[in-house]
């Protein structure tokens, strides 16, 4: 398996449907873990990290997690394919921008990733369509067990897994839900979902994550404490108690735009879908907000001709390094914007 | 109650009534002079110094600052710059300023009660075990379901007798 083969679709956990779909895009939840013995990143000398690097390396690919496995040397990568690699949720930007010894193991699927020297010396991630944390749970623990066979983690009697950043410590477990909520931007209520949000102990972020802005109708929603409730506790509030309250508010906003105004709603969804069939030339942020509003009219009926699971896809490739990718060559910020517009073109039939 | 102070004439700002063997005696004096006889100390620092000192004295903050890790050598000052510890043993070694900033951090919470690693002591396995316990019993209580918490009560005192 190479990298190259990740271009041509998007992964299963974006393509797929999964429960509640209409307004969560996907679920992640990741772990932090550190080795005992062996100083955190920002205190190990060079050799420390290739060493490190290398040893994670052998043992993460050893460890028989998934049929197919690829390992990716972040170091020795092109720029285009660690920019690939952020634009799948396969690494973090931070990963992405570092430079010192560092690499990602991805399963076939792509539904598992496994960072090297990020912050903590591994952080396993685990990725599904729609809401779906229960399975993902139980996957992860599953492949955090076999690296524990033949790793020496860093556990503290008090602090459960001692992670780099204090504020990991604990379970080192991280939910993120990926959410679709433009029915709550459109009438002004977001700012309430996210008092809501603050009030429950939550971050709310944008697209990729940490360090990014929550702008457009896309929110990563996550928990911000990490000590003194298990996994599961973890797990099961955000899956019973929180993402619901999110989704109700979404579901309740856009019953609400429907019944008051529909025609509005069928006008941008439809104009949405003309302007993606017809442009010759469209930038990122101009495709992405018409692709928020097309899914908006997919997912409440209004757009019939065209799929959840299609514009899933689009949000990914008509991103810059997956353009290029798919073209195979590099591309000016202009061409971009034409190849984005033909193969937005091609894949909602308009050719 | 507008009166001159009894030694300089300036405003008193002071009054004090003494009874010393039935014999009421009443004093009124300006700040100056009340310092002067070692009745008030004049507040010459402003409230919020007064307050800071105290915060800082009581967070111990000038000593957590020296604080310095003999595993990895990072100091607590070093970590407050970076954000993220040089080793493991930091933990320990910053205990005592670093303990209070996770508790504010986790929400209040400072122990751990999820997995442990199979590798780790099996005492600490049953020490979480025992803690999860607790608060499920917690939970049970809050919920009213005191069937539920007879037997986790049960549990817990099997376990911490084994």
């Amino acid at each position: 398996m190479k990298l190259a083969d990740l271009t041509r679709t998007a992964g299963e956990w974006l393509r797929g449907a999964g429960p509640m779909h209409d307004v969560v895009i996907s679920s992640r939840i990741r772990l932090a873990r550190n080795l005992a013995g062996m100083p955190f990143l920002t205190q190990c000398a060079p050799d420390q990290l290739r060493d490190l690097e290398q040893r994670l390396r052998e043992r993460v690919l050893a460890a028989g997690i998934a049929p197919e496995v690829l390992y990716v040397d972040i170091d020795a990568a092109s720029e285009l394919d660690r920019q690939l690699l952020v634009e799948r949720h396969l690494i973090s930007r931070q990963h992405a921008g570092a430079s010192h010894p560092r690499g990602v193991a991805v399963t076939g699927d792509e539904t598992t990733a496994i960072m090297v020297n990020e912050e903590d010396h591994l952080r396993i991630q685990v990725l599904r369509s729609g809401l779906d944390l229960a399975e993902a749970v139980e996957e992860i623990n599953r492949i955090d067990d076999r690296l524990e066979d033949c790793l020496d983690y860093a556990f503290h009697s008090r602090y459960g897994y001692i992670t780099a950043c204090p504020t990991n410590v604990g379970t080192g477990l991280r939910v993120s839900v990926m959410l679709h909520l433009p029915a709550l931007k459109m009438t002004g209520e977001i700012e309430k979902a996210f008092r809501a949000a603050s009030d429950m102990r939550l971050a709310i972020r944008g697209l990729y994550g940490e360090g990014t802005e929550a702008s457009g109708d896309f929110f990563q929603v996550s928990n911000q404490t990490t000590l003194g409730k298990t996994e599961e506790q973890i797990v099961s509030e955000f899956l019973h108690e929180l993402v619901p309250h999110f989704i109700e508010y979404e579901r309740q906003a856009r019953a609400s735009l429907l019944a008051r105004r529909s025609v509005a709603i069928d006008d941008k969804a439809q104009r949405s879908v003309a302007l993606l069939r017809a442009a010759r030339l469209i930038g990122s942020e101009e495709a992405m907000y018409l692709l928020s509003l097309l899914r908006l009219g997919v997912n409440l009926h209004r757009v019939d001709d065209v799929d959840t699971k299609t514009v899933n896809e689009l949000f990914l490739l008509a991103q810059p390094a997956h353009l290029q990718r798919l073209l195979n060559r590099e591309l000016s910020p202009q061409q971009r914007d034409e190849a984005r517009a033909a193969l937005l073109r091609q894949r909602l039939g308009a050719d | 109650m507008k009166q001159e102070c009894d030694k300089c004439g300036k405003p008193a700002t002071v009054h004090l009534t003494e009874i010393v063997d039935g014999q009421k005696t009443e004093k009124h004096l300006c700040e100056d002079c009340a310092a002067e006889e070692g009745i008030t100390v004049k507040a010459s620092l402003p409230i919020s110094q007064l307050l800071e000192d105290f915060i800082l004295q009581s967070a111990g903050r000038d000593e957590s600052q020296e604080l310095a890790c003999e595993v990895c050598g990072l100091t607590y000052a070093e970590f407050r710059e970076r954000g993220v510890l040089g080793c493991p043993n930091d933990y320990d070694a910053f205990a005592p300023a670093l303990g209070p900033m996770i508790e504010r951090a986790q929400g209040g919470a400072s122990q751990h009660i999820g997995k442990v690693p199979r590798g780790a002591a099996s005492t600490q396995k049953k020490h979480n075990a025992i803690l999860r316990l607790r608060s499920e019993l917690h939970s049970a209580v809050a919920a009213e379901d005191y069937e539920r918490a007879a037997a986790l009560r049960d549990r817990i005192k099997e376990m911490e007798q084994s």
